[in-house]
């Protein structure tokens, strides 16, 4: 069949050059080694800054002596946490308080909070923590300084497994923590509905422990960070993140210092996937290193330092209990999940298991009984936060495996298991009542994936396969997420203290060009592109006369970033928005220069043009247009610009010309301001839920273990598609880290605590030989709670691949009699189940 | 005893052609060629992601030769020649492929990546599909899930 892309919206129109492949205009400048990251843009004379970090999974400072460090050649500082932690915030007020802990910013109702140093003073709770800091000229000499910096451990029991520690007899990370029952921080319901009466009606119960391992989101570009004191007395901090505004907002608490003090600014970013969304201690010190020494201080990550001491994400162990029919009808679901959220909470830690898992656990199912706890556990790892999908891919993958384990149970065809239990009226409200699914049309999206699957045939060649002795399986996985978060009163609610809104500006200069300032932040998902494509629309012009600024807190006044694939929903939006109005203040500029009422004209291809006008407006617009003419002539002296008269005054004005005419004042509507600029903050009315279909067809070598991978089909629909290209782009890119988790990818710890994975030669991220060529395509169905009707795509494939190779592979495995397995199904996993199978028959 | 071991501190003169242009520094014998590049000399199209040689965002080719730059001494790099995504120009049949393919996201990957391909072209001038993945097995990307960096080398090297 045809590439549907070229048609990609099926009979959904959207105006100009949305819905187009627009190629992007980010890329000539890295096609060239000219992108500009963190690292690229130190100053020359910059001091370099190296974090003195945790060998322990939990340990105690006994003592810690920077003497030696201190007298290295090239040292200029050396700070210790205790030092930190007792040190006046940066006030010039010396009765100030010391440096404050990083935010939580998702504080869920009745949660205990632990309190994160930048630096820890007395205790590190995972392996890689940050206990001093050293600053040197150079970045070996700090290196070898930070080597002679002296600490004096007692090593304490450590516990790295979730739902060990919160066992009573696990060893406590924070024994002084008000509200905190062991390790336990929280433990949230999320349900609705009466799952006991569920249990006594049903004919089928399947239980079963699934692990949803921790992960390492692993961007390319490892974390980096530069700040520079200014002659006003701000401070520029540059640093490789996804949500400049938030970073300024967090680091001035942090700091102890007024925002309007910070500049931040996101310049190229190497990659984010949720790890580089909220402020880690580095940005705290560099900023203060930065301050203290009135000099641009320098921190970049290497690689290990990125996989210890980043945010980790996923690390969830969930007990599941699905009660169904005989005939396949799923009637309740009770789940107790154990998060582990690391040694201290991060920004979102608690609320992603806790909201985004807890609340989507029943998936696209119709599912009215519902019993959910999620237990947020601190560990000794580093923090676990947003990671692509952050949530959702764990709740797509616990109930897409217990639906296919129903399946079997009942001896349905998981296609059409599936299809008995999906959600099919819309609005639908899930049991706890917080979210209602906005819109869909699941059954499409399944029968699109069966279709580009050709699943009767792949089903027969299975078939014969197995009669050869071949492992071929086949998997399929629905899912919904939530994308565009929001609204506020939603999220405060939940505890998280944001709000769900998105900022633009949009200006207009006089020669018609246009500059869009927009607060969320790319990292290579092409926003400059597309948003010009969405100003464009809706302003009537060319892509190449729109500029989209995005990334620095002194050019964009608010914003709140990009995560939670909310860019096009909301922050398209915003652009949308403010957009929209310039275009109706410039229409009533013209319409005002050409004597007519506003409803009289409108712009088409680039010109406002007068619509065919009552005989009763033409009248109007002669005695107008005769008293602007005796105007028009005194104004003409004085200003360059002066209608053109056609006699019965001008039929229309160029869009350049409305622009200049919006800051000459010639002509000017009265009552109304100079210029053709707006802003709009854009609210969500709701979360907006994309949704889609995975099929994939694996073979299993018993040889070896290895699952190779003979087709991915991925059907996804996000609404509308402002720019299919590069959505394509972001289901390759998200369905290739869903099989990393899925196949290859696991942080794993000790038992002591400290990683066993902390480079790129000990954990595996898909190299190009692992990817399969992935068949994507979509359906389209609107939201009805935005004017362009869209949802986001960019975690889609990441929630459903896992959860679609996991089913694939044990359908693969299914003659031996394999067990269910845990992520990931590395070769020697699978091959250990395979041999462990054979020896039992 | 004398011992003709530098001391960490010291440093040597170490010439390199970049792209064209003769370049000298002076570095300390531990020096990697990425850091001569990126720190000495304000070279920004290498990269570095990791510190295992596992990424290859800094592959650059030296005398005619693909390699990861965080795997030579800066030393080992004197009197060489090396050419960086700058060397491409702007319109190599590999950067039109890979802006017409959409073949980055980030682009912290891509001049390590293009440079790598450079190199694939030169050796099998019409590569099959399964040749591409095998040989940017030495090149992550995060993004883009190879598919469309696959694409764009098979359509670089049919033009």
């Amino acid at each position: 069949m045809d590439d549907p892309l070229d048609d990609p919206l099926g009979d959904v129109a959207l105006p100009g050059p949305l819905g187009h492949p627009v190629l992007r205009r980010e890329d000539e400048r890295h096609l060239r080694g000219a992108g500009r990251f963190t690292d690229d843009l130190a100053p020359r004379d910059a001091v370099h800054l190296v974090v003195v970090r945790s060998p322990h999974g939990h340990a105690r400072i006994r003592r810690i002596d920077t003497a030696a460090a201190a007298g290295m050649p090239g040292v200029v500082s050396v700070w210790t946490g205790a030092e930190l932690a007792g040190a006046p915030a940066m006030t010039g007020d010396a009765t100030a308080g010391p440096l404050r802990p990083l935010p939580v910013q998702w504080r869920l109702p009745g949660m205990a909070i632990t309190e994160h140093h930048a630096l820890a003073p007395e205790v590190a709770r995972f392996h890689g923590e940050g206990v001093a800091v050293v600053v040197a000229e150079t970045a070996e000499a700090a290196v070898d300084a930070a080597e002679m910096v002296d600490v004096d451990w007692e090593v304490l029991p450590a516990v790295t497994d979730p739902r060990a520690a919160a066992d009573p007899d696990a060893p406590v990370l924070h024994p002084d923590l008000d509200g905190a029952e062991g390790n336990v921080l929280v433990s949230l319901p999320a349900g609705g509905g009466n799952f006991a009466r569920a249990r006594r009606r049903a004919d089928v119960v399947i239980q079963r422990t699934l692990r949803n391992q921790r992960v390492q989101p692993t961007p390319l570009e490892p974390r980096a960070v530069v700040a520079e004191p200014g002659a006003d007395g701000r401070l520029t901090v540059t640093t490789a993140t996804q949500a400049p505004h938030r970073i300024r907002r967090f680091l001035a608490e942090s700091l102890g210092i007024g925002e309007h003090l910070l500049r931040v600014v996101a310049p190229d970013v190497g990659g984010g996937f949720g790890a580089k969304l909220h402020l880690h201690p580095e940005e705290v010190l560099v900023a203060f290193a930065a301050r203290e020494l009135g000099r641009p201080v320098r921190w970049v990550a290497t690689r290990t330092e990125d996989l210890l001491a980043s945010n980790h994400g996923r690390d969830q162990v969930q007990e599941a209990e699905l009660v169904a029919t005989s005939d396949g009808r799923i009637l309740g679901l009770r789940v107790r999940i154990w998060a582990g959220v690391g040694g201290y909470l991060s920004g979102m830690g608690a609320g992603v298991p806790a909201i985004n898992t807890g609340l989507m656990v029943t998936g696209v199912y119709d599912i009215s009984d519902v019993d959910v706890v999620t237990h947020v556990v601190a560990t000794n790892t580093p923090r676990v936060d947003t990671y692509r999908g952050a949530g959702r891919p764990e709740a797509t993958y616990l109930i897409e495996r217990l639906v296919d384990d129903l399946a079997i149970e009942v001896g349905l065809d998981p296609v059409e298991v599936r299809r008995r239990n999906l959600v099919r009226r819309f609005p639908h409200r899930l049991p706890s009542k917080a979210f209602r699914l906005d819109s869909g049309d699941y059954e499409a999206a399944l029968d699109l994936a069966v279709d580009l699957a050709d699943l009767t045939h792949a089903r027969r060649r299975q078939q014969a396969a197995r009669e050869e002795g071949r492992l071929v399986g086949l998997g399929v996985a629905l899912y919904t997420e939530f994308t565009g978060l929001g609204p506020h009163r939603a999220l405060n609610l939940v505890g998280y203290d944001n709000g769900g809104w998105e900022h633009a500006r949009v200006s207009v200069h006089p020669t018609g060009d246009v500059t869009v300032r927009v607060g969320t932040a790319d990292h290579g998902q092409g926003h400059a592109t597309t948003y010009a494509q969405i100003a464009g629309a809706a302003l009537g012009l060319p892509t190449d006369r729109i500029t989209v600024l995005e990334g620095d807190t002194d050019r964009v006044d608010h914003g709140n970033g990009t995560y939670n694939s909310r860019s096009m929903a909301t922050g398209g939006m915003a652009v949308h928005q403010a957009a929209t109005a310039v275009r109706q203040k410039a229409r009533r500029v013209a319409a005002n220069a050409l004597g007519l009422p506003a409803d009289d004209v409108d712009l088409v291809d680039g010109h406002f043009v007068v619509l065919e006008p009552s005989t009763l407006a033409r009248g109007l617009r002669t005695v107008r247009h005769g008293a602007r003419g005796l105007a028009g002539a005194a104004v003409g002296r004085v200003t360059r610009f002066q209608l053109p008269d056609d006699g019965m005054g001008r039929h229309s004005l160029a869009w350049d010309e409305v622009a200049q005419l919006a800051t000459s004042l010639a002509t000017y509507p009265r009552g109304e301001q100079p210029g053709l600029e707006t802003s709009a903050f854009y609210t969500p009315k709701d979360m907006v839920f994309p949704f889609g279909a995975y099929i994939a067809e694996v073979e299993v070598d018993p040889g070896t273990g290895e699952v190779t991978i003979a087709q991915l089909v991925a059907v996804d629909d996000c609404g509308p598609v402002l720019n299919p290209l590069l959505a394509r782009g972001q289901i390759h890119g998200g369905a290739a880290q869903g099989l990393g988790q899925a196949l290859l990818e696991g942080a794993r710890a000790n038992p002591d605590g400290t990683s066993a994975t902390g480079t790129l030669q000990t954990y595996a991220i898909p190299r190009a030989g692992d990817v399969p060529r992935i068949v994507a395509e979509h359906t389209v169905t609107p939201t009805p709670h935005n004017e362009l009707g869209v949802k986001g795509v960019g975690e889609a494939a990441t929630i459903a691949t896992p959860a679609v190779l996991v089913s694939a592979v044990h359908d693969a495995l299914r003659p031996l009699g394999v067990p269910r397995l845990d992520m990931p199904l590395t070769p020697a996993r699978v091959l250990a189940a395979i041999h462990a199978a054979q020896d039992r028959s | 005893m004398t011992t003709a071991v530098q001391e960490p501190h010291e440093t040597s003169p170490v010439t390199v052609t970049v792209d064209g242009q003769a370049r000298t520094a002076a570095v300390p014998p531990r020096r990697l060629l990425v850091h001569l590049l990126r720190e000495d000399l304000g070279v920004t199209g290498p990269h570095v992601g990791c510190d295992t040689s596992q990424c290859g965002a800094c592959t650059v080719v030296l005398d005619g030769v693909a390699v990861k730059s965080c795997t030579v001494l800066a030393v080992q790099a004197d009197g060489g020649e090396v050419e960086t995504a700058a060397s491409l120009g702007g319109d190599h049949p590999l950067q039109q492929a890979f802006h017409a393919r959409h073949a980055l996201q980030c682009g912290f990957c891509t001049p390590g990546m293009l440079m790598s391909c450079r190199a694939l072209l030169e050796e099998h001038p019409s590569p099959s599909e399964a040749q591409v993945r095998s040989w940017l097995k030495g090149n992550l990307c995060r993004c883009t899930g190879y598919q469309h960096i696959v694409d764009a080398v098979l359509e670089a090297a049919d033009g």
